[in-house]
């Protein structure tokens, strides 16, 4: 398998990713800051159990699916996903609705973390552990889910989106550790709008494939149709930012 | 039990959020899918370019509209 073929799928494994660990790690470290690291990391490994679990029961299960059916069934769920983060990220690019702002979720989360009471039980903080767990769970399942989405083709695909799914983890992780505060400067709209473009992209390619459509050129139609996608994001931000004009100057 | 269903309000979020463009995707989907069962001679360049294009004309009328609403519900505030 060339660098070609790979990179759309590692990229597109690698960008997610970077968002989800991002929202996780700003909740982690406000459980931490606030609760006590103990009971973060304790919520954070169980849930990286569980996602272990659910993408080690998943997969064997997705991979007895024939191929076409699982193309078309990924391929409308990367659609539905890709879809939902471009419309949003277009939206928030056009000023239409606001930023995502990590440092607003921080202070939101420290804020309801420190009204909760304290009751350690085995000297862990339920409370803190709980919402650790769940953070963690929830941008987890995103990720797992992309990562098997978008190797939906190919076996052989699987191990190189884990990799950059993998390298983003490793990646947010170091940064959360070094500067200790949610990343916020991280251009996570931006992010968003390239992933956006990524996602839908393959929701279109393996909705395709399921349906038993032959791209031209076959998996280098991805480019073609990330690009499409790209220059219809960008008009969309200019179409949604344009103020609607008023009746009389029709 | 309240998480577990948060957790499974979260998941079907991940897909749906504004169910207009989830629910016109699906549609679109499965019109080009009936349309290549259907009719013959359609070539399989052509049901893809029907399919990226639908795709893109519904992205871009969902968000020219909900601008639209959005924009319409912060004047009337």
């Amino acid at each position: 398998m060339t660098w070609i073929e790979l990179a759309p799928t590692v990229s597109a494994a690698f960008l997610a990713s970077l968002v989800e660990c991002v929202e996780a790690a700003t909740i982690v470290l406000a459980v931490g800051t606030v609760r006590g690291w103990r009971s973060a990391f304790v919520g954070t490994g169980l849930a990286l159990a569980a996602l272990v679990v659910l993408v080690l029961a998943l997969g064997p299960a997705l991979s007895q699916l024939p191929e076409q059916a699982l193309q078309l069934f990924v391929g409308i769920l990367l659609l539905l996903f890709g879809m939902r983060w471009l419309r949003k990220a277009i939206l928030r690019g056009a000023g239409i609705i606001p930023l995502h702002d990590e440092e607003a979720i921080f202070k939101s989360e420290t804020a309801n973390l420190k009204l909760a009471q304290t009751t350690e039980r085995w000297g862990v903080d339920p409370i803190a552990m709980a919402t650790a767990f769940k953070g963690v769970l929830l941008e987890g399942v995103e990720v797992a889910f992309l990562v098997l989405a978008v190797a939906a083709g190919s076996p052989a695909l699987v191990g190189p989106a884990a990799l950059g799914a993998l390298a983003a983890a490793v990646l947010v992780t170091i940064a959360a550790v070094a500067i200790h505060k949610p990343l916020a400067r991280v251009p996570e709209n931006t992010l968003k709008f390239a992933v956006g473009v990524l996602i839908s992209a393959f929701g279109i390619f393996w909705t395709g494939e399921g349906m038993g459509i032959e791209w031209p050129g076959h998996d280098l139609a991805l480019i073609g149709i990330a690009a499409v996608l790209l220059g219809a994001a960008l008009l969309g931000v200019r179409l949604a930012a344009a103020p609607a004009q008023p009746m009389e100057a029709r | 039990m309240g998480t577990v269903r948060a957790i499974l309000h979260e998941i079907i979020g991940l897909f749906v959020d504004d169910g207009s463009l989830a629910l016109a995707l699906v549609v679109w989907c499965a019109l080009v899918g009936l349309l290549m069962l259907t009719v013959s001679g359609v070539t399989m360049t052509a049901a893809g370019a029907a399919l990226l294009a639908g795709c893109v004309a519904i992205l871009l009328v969902n968000v020219v509209t909900a601008a639209r609403r959005l924009r319409t519900a912060r004047a009337s505030h």
